[in-house]
């Protein structure tokens, strides 16, 4: 038991990623009405993701799990900017950003 | 003694890194939580510089730290808003959130203890062994540009479609607002500027 603890192997890696992925589904949850914190949840559960894709691919000895860890995080910085702009426009036309009333949109 | 550091590094990196993550979700504040999320990336960039991907722990510091988190705090900054009153709903969906959470942990749980693959040991069909005299990013630099460079294109094309999609969104016209007109300006001509009038004794002018 002690030595599984001391021995850091692929398995710790992995846990600390489930772990902050659930993190991640826990606040969507939790903050229902605050846009702002469920985009940080989302990009919590991305790095839970991107800490999966590093362990694998170090303890497999393949490096296509960084090379696809670097696209993801393309990805993720396109899709903050994109939601925080949506959120700017919104908050600029309503004076608030909750999501109760997104629905008022409709287009 | 010398191989109890990495050991110690890895359980602080992790364990400040679930916190922070907790953090993150449960502050009033959310500059507050912003500025959690940045110590989380921190935290996670030095769990990759231990497992030994220094590209990709450099890349979440400057990416996201440096671009994603700071757009965050500037997004967060500007808005005029009662975020206590957005935290309304908080206790209410606790229960149902940590019931869920707790579902999706066991399943992860379950599917890591019951995976087939032999995660320890060697595994076939490797595209890209790690050559550990290379240097990571010379390895990640020497894909990336000639086997990847088709995602890599297309990677930059999703950024700029991004740029442009942000920009547009955002992008208003005020009303009422004094601007320079280049062309108005250079296309002045003195004629139609300038009027020479012959003021005649005691009568003045009509402008």
């Amino acid at each position: 038991m002690f030595s599984e603890l001391i021995e850091i192997g692929l398995i710790h890696y992995l846990a600390v990623g489930a772990i902050m992925f659930t993190l991640g589904i826990c606040g969507i949850f939790l903050n229902r009405k605050n846009v702002i914190t469920i985009l940080m949840s989302i990009e919590l559960m991305l790095l839970a993701i991107n800490i999966n894709f590093v362990a694998f691919s170090v303890y497999l000895n393949d490096l296509v799990g960084q090379i696809f860890t670097l696209f993801i995080l393309t990805v993720a910085a396109a899709e903050a900017a994109i939601g925080l702009a949506i959120i700017v426009i919104y908050y600029r036309n309503r004076g608030n950003i909750s999501v109760e009333d997104i629905n008022q949109m409709k287009g | 003694m010398l191989e109890i550091i990495p050991v110690i590094l890895f359980y602080s990196f992790a364990l400040t890194l679930v916190c922070s993550g907790i953090m993150v979700i449960s502050v009033k504040n959310p500059v507050h939580a912003v500025l959690w999320l940045i110590f989380a990336f921190f935290n996670a960039a030095g769990l990759f510089l231990l497992i030994g991907a220094e590209l990709i722990a450099m890349m979440l510091v400057i990416v996201y730290v440096g671009a994603v988190a700071v757009l965050f705090l500037f997004v967060v900054m500007m808005m005029d808003i009662n975020f206590a009153e957005m935290k309304q709903g908080f206790l209410r969906y606790l229960p149902i959130g940590l019931i869920i959470a707790a579902i999706f942990f066991a399943e992860i749980f379950f599917v890591l203890r019951s995976s087939t693959v032999d995660l320890e040991g060697p595994i076939s069909g490797i595209s890209l062994q790690i050559d550990r005299d290379v240097s990571n990013t010379e390895a990640i630099g020497d894909v990336l540009y000639t086997d990847y460079v088709f995602a890599f294109q297309v990677s930059g094309l999703i950024l700029l479609v991004a740029m442009i999609g942000a920009i547009v969104l955002t992008l208003r016209v005020r009303e009422g607002v004094k601007k320079q007109n280049i062309d108005q300006q250079t296309s002045r001509s003195a004629k139609d500027s300038i009027k020479l009038v012959k003021v005649e004794p005691r009568k003045g002018i009509d402008v």
